[in-house]
């Protein structure tokens, strides 16, 4: 069977199954979904294994007609960035199931199936290569995520959880008009297809239509990236969710705008792209800063976290639109750093929430004296989060910067502020909660690490160290990819320039 | 002389469907005295065999397309299509009716009887060729739905839902009717065919008369359908309407509306095309955005549908602006998915009703995903139909109706129509919230649980909405083939 197809299956059955589960056990829903989703990551183990790291093209594939008219292709595969986005997802899908064992008491059956419904809608994103087949994933992942925030969220989660879905919904819709724009104009849904009629020249846009094209897939992507101003639905939703929901938000769900972006958006509309660069440009780095500054001074810690996603996606989109080799790879490579460490400070933040049931800085404090393995690994994750060398976000935000700073050295400096602020929020944080004056109620109920916590706490503490210290891993077939989608991007590249002068014209005026 | 001079076999078996629905309609009513006594659930029983019935008989039908009774009757693959929809969506109101019924006490042979006259006359409406036999299907159509409407006699807002609904809509037939005398009388005829070929012929009539005759229809058609600016009664009647009825109103005879709608303006009205077209395109994105900004204020379960009926009607029009048979192949797929889920979700209403139809409001949704969670499964899976989100019917059929519109190059209907569906999906949200984020309600708490019927009546349904989303090339391609009709 068709790898990537069966890493869709596996959830999906288990989704199914988990269904029909007597409601009256929450712990065999909570079994089952474990033992799922570990069969499904132990199975997307392969996925590197039969990836041939030389190629940069689109592996694993398997394209079968589903729907005749119009020609929609069930057409999945993966390239060198998706493949790791994918072991993402079910990575840290059994790690999700781990953290919400005690915490999801009500309704658990409904809870674990969402949670295998999302893993599905997300694997499905990362490996369609039919933009119909795409959509429709990029779509059902927004349902379970919904039912996530808005049944098992806090206080204000039905507020989250239908902005959440707006949001997302109203960029969307728009994306959808333009794929079937693309449909019109190329016949076919299929990704490759129309890459390759792109590069050789038989399909073209005109300026205008190209740059309506790009902003329609773009508006979709930035809302979920968040870009900055798109990004209010976040914190809402961050803050709202259920841990595992925040994790899964994170880690995977913000990539999904990142990917597309990378994936779709400059591929598809090169000339586009790099016309609106410099504007988005601003944008991510607004977002750096602002979002840093925004953590600077929140009280509540899983809000800190989540204003540090917005600024460190900001990254991502810097290092993309930076339209260099190491831009791309460190925007990659950021990815997937950003989505184990912070996935890790939610966790963390999660497993302190248990304890305490309050996410306000203010309640903690000396937590390190109760809980000193805890508090241990809750450094490792700050540290990470804060780019110290040897742990994984120093190689993306240095590749990062030194694209950004190869297309243009200012951004790399804006950019910068961004990276000595995370240190500043972080280490903050990290010393109120952990250190300074214990009282009695956390010294004697704030216990540490037990069995089931090491268990989800040590495989992401290894990743940050493992991609921190031997990158080479991953970045060989990340790098592959990115310098096709950059030379993808090249082609209409004269068409530009021609059309430069008209607007100088036009400026003039 | 043989019976063979008087009959012709081959058209009696085109007009097979609306001779057992007629006949099976009568025999109920006659029938009611001797049945009563002894059961309350055969006229249910006996309904739905007489619909399974004149279904087969419609598939049989076009086992041999063409036209009856001298070209006034016509069964294609559209008229088919229709035929079975419709059909289709009787058994569907019957299903959830038995229990309906009996809770208000009123199990009579004449809900069923008048149910099976209305779907007859819908059935004439898809199949006819002729602009006097789609009168005839819409007055027996009308007719009997206006007494559904106050089926429950001793109920204020049934009865004035009734009589709302006979006012507005006798007077939209009769516009209707008007624009049929103004085509005869610039034509001198009344068959489809014959009134396009008078159009594209050396001596064209007056082309204001015929615009007049055409504006007249829509009006006339554009109520039935309730499409916008001539939805204003919607609300008030599918609010006051008995649940079942309400469910069938908005899915039967506005499928058969649609198919009358199709049928005139795509064949007969073809040749003025440039004219109608700024019209319907206005009238479409108009039920679009009322339908749905109403809807978002709304508290009335029953207003709240039927307001996103509006705005479906709205989508379907986008399907008529881009006048093409994709288009039209796109409005039938879109109907058929609608079907499905408006009448899952209008028998989940019917369901948590209660006694005299107390519960109605979206707060008495509450906790419906603890207390019966099938229930809330169900109507989820067609509340995310409404929405549009993918692999469900309703999905698909937005999907093609934009597509249809985008090659028709109407981008920016397109744009504005698929914003509208991301407005929508608030109040759809609205009731998942209810359902799954709220604590019980009075309601919920004291539902009785899912009958037969009721359940048939829910899962049928939602897996018609699942399939049409999963495998769409099923209709999809039946739609395709016959969506090209007989100019």
């Amino acid at each position: 069977m068709n790898l990537p197809t069966l890493l869709l299956v596996l959830p999906a059955v288990g989704f199914l199954i988990a269904l029909l589960l007597p409601r009256s056990s929450p712990h065999a829903s909570r079994t089952w979904a474990l033992v799922i989703s570990l069969a499904t990551f132990a199975v997307s183990l392969a996925l590197p294994a039969m990836f041939d790291r030389n190629t940069a093209g689109e592996q694993l594939a398997l394209n079968v007609p589903w729907i005749t008219t119009p020609d929609i292709h069930y057409y999945v595969a993966v390239d060198g960035i998706g493949l790791w986005l994918v072991l993402l997802s079910t990575f840290l899908t059994p790690i999700c199931v781990l953290i919400s064992w005690r915490s999801i008491q009500n309704r658990a059956k409904e809870f674990y199936a969402f949670l295998l419904l999302l893993e599905v809608g997300l694997i499905g994103v990362f490996i369609a290569q039919d933009l119909f087949l795409f959509y429709v994933f990029w779509e059902i992942s927004l349902v379970p995520m919904y039912f996530l925030v808005g049944i098992w969220g806090h206080e204000r989660r039905i507020y989250a959880a239908v902005k959440f879905f707006l949001f997302t919904m109203a960029g969307s819709v728009l994306m959808l008009a333009a794929i079937i724009y693309l449909y019109n104009r190329a016949g076919t849904f299929s990704y490759p297809a129309l890459v390759e009629m792109l590069q050789s020249g038989r399909l073209a846009f005109a300026p205008n239509e190209q740059l309506l094209l790009f902003l329609a897939f773009f508006l979709a992507f930035a809302i979920k990236v968040p870009l900055f101003p798109l990004h209010t639905w976040l914190p809402d939703a961050h803050v709202e969710a259920p841990t595992a929901g925040s994790v899964m938000l994170a880690s995977v769900m913000l990539k999904m705008g990142t990917y597309g972006i990378l994936h779709f958006c400059l591929p598809l509309f090169p000339s586009a792209s790099r016309t609106c660069a410099p504007w988005i440009v601003v944008l991510a780095l607004i977002g750096i800063i602002y979002g840093a500054l925004v953590s600077l001074v929140q009280p509540n810690m899983k809000k800190l976290a989540a204003y540090s996603s917005v600024s460190h996606l900001g990254f991502v989109v810097l290092g993309i639109f930076s339209f260099t080799q190491l831009g791309f790879d460190g925007a990659v490579y950021q990815m997937l750093n950003h989505g184990i460490s912070t996935g890790a400070l939610f966790a963390l933040v999660g497993l302190l929430y248990e304890r305490r049931h309050s996410l306000e800085i203010a309640d903690y404090g000396g937590v390190a004296t109760a809980a000193p393995w805890l508090s241990t690994a809750f450094l490792i994750t700050t540290l990470a989060s804060i780019g110290l060398p040897a742990l994984n976000n120093f190689v993306g935000e240095f590749l990062v910067l030194q694209g950004a700073a190869l297309a243009n050295f200012k951004w790399a400096i804006y950019a910068a502020i961004g990276v000595i602020l995370s240190a500043c929020y972080m280490l903050w944080l990290y010393q109120r909660v952990f250190y300074g004056e214990v009282n009695e109620e956390i010294r004697s109920h704030l216990p540490d690490l037990n069995l089931r916590e090491w268990a989800l706490v040590v495989p992401l503490i290894a990743m940050m160290v493992w991609m921190g210290v031997y990158s080479q891993s991953f970045l060989p077939a990340v790098g592959k990819t990115t310098a096709r989608v950059l030379s993808q991007t090249q082609v209409n590249v004269p068409f530009q320039v021609q059309a430069r002068p008209q607007t100088e014209v036009a400026r003039a005026r | 002389m043989p019976v063979s001079n008087f009959v012709n076999w081959a058209d009696m078996i085109r007009f097979l469907p609306e001779i057992i629905l007629t006949i099976m309609g009568t025999a109920l009513m006659v029938l009611d005295p001797v049945l009563h006594r002894r059961s309350s659930n055969a006229f249910g029983h006996l309904s739905i065999l007489s619909l399974a019935a004149a279904m087969a008989a419609s598939v049989f039908a076009y086992s041999d397309p063409g036209t009856a009774f001298g070209g006034m009757l016509v069964v294609d693959g559209f008229a088919t299509f229709f035929r079975v929809l419709v059909i289709g969506v009787g058994i569907l109101t019957v299903l959830p009716s038995y229990r309906f019924l009996h809770r208000q006490g009123a199990e009579t042979s004449e809900f069923h009887a008048l149910l099976l006259y209305s779907i007859a006359g819908q059935c004439l409406m898809a199949s006819a060729n002729e602009l006097i036999m789609i009168f005839l299907g819409l007055e027996i159509s009308s007719i009997a739905s206006y007494i559904l409407a106050g089926y429950l006699r001793d109920d204020k807002r049934a009865n004035e839902s009734a009589l709302k609904y006979f006012l507005l809509g006798s007077f939209a037939t009769g516009f209707f009717l008007y624009g049929v005398a103004f085509i005869y009388g610039s034509t001198g005829t009344v068959n489809l065919s014959a009134v396009h070929a008078a159009l594209t012929g050396p001596n064209p009539p007056s082309l204001v008369l015929i615009g007049v005759a055409a504006a007249l229809m829509f009006v006339g058609l554009g109520f039935k359908v309730s499409a916008s600016p001539f939805q204003i009664w919607a609300p008030d009647v599918y609010q006051g309407a008995p649940t079942p009825v309400t469910a069938f109103l908005s899915a039967g005879p506005k499928a058969a509306a649609f198919a009358v709608f199709f049928r005139i303006f795509m064949t007969a009205f073809a040749p003025i095309a440039n004219g109608w077209e700024p019209l319907v395109w206005i009238s479409a994105l108009l039920s679009m955005t009322i339908g749905n900004f109403a809807a978002l204020t709304q508290a009335n379960v029953k207003r709240l549908l039927a307001y996103s009926s509006i705005a479906h009607a709205g989508y379907v029009m986008v399907a008529l602006t881009a006048r093409s048979d994709v288009g039209t192949a796109a409005a039938m797929f879109y109907l058929a998915a609608y079907a499905f889920m408006n009448i899952g979700a209008f028998a989940v209403v019917s369901h948590l009703s209660g006694k005299g139809e107390r519960y109605q409001n979206v707060d008495d949704f509450g906790g419906l995903g603890q207390k019966q969670p099938l229930t809330a499964a169900m109507l989820s899976i067609f509340l995310l139909s409404l929405i549009g989100v993918p692999l469900t019917g309703g999905f698909f059929g937005k999907f093609y109706i934009f597509k249809a519109a985008l090659e028709s190059h109407l981008v920016w209907l397109t744009v504005l129509g698929l914003l509208n569906s991301a407005v929508a999906a608030y109040y759809y949200l609205r009731l998942l919230v209810v359902m799954y984020m709220r604590e019980p309600s009075e309601a919920t708490t004291n539902a009785e649980p899912l009958s037969l019927g009721l359940s048939a009546a829910l899962i049928l349904p939602a897996l018609g909405t699942l399939v049409l989303g999963i495998f769409p090339s099923w209709v999809l391609d039946f739609a395709g083939k016959s969506s090209s009709l007989i100019k």
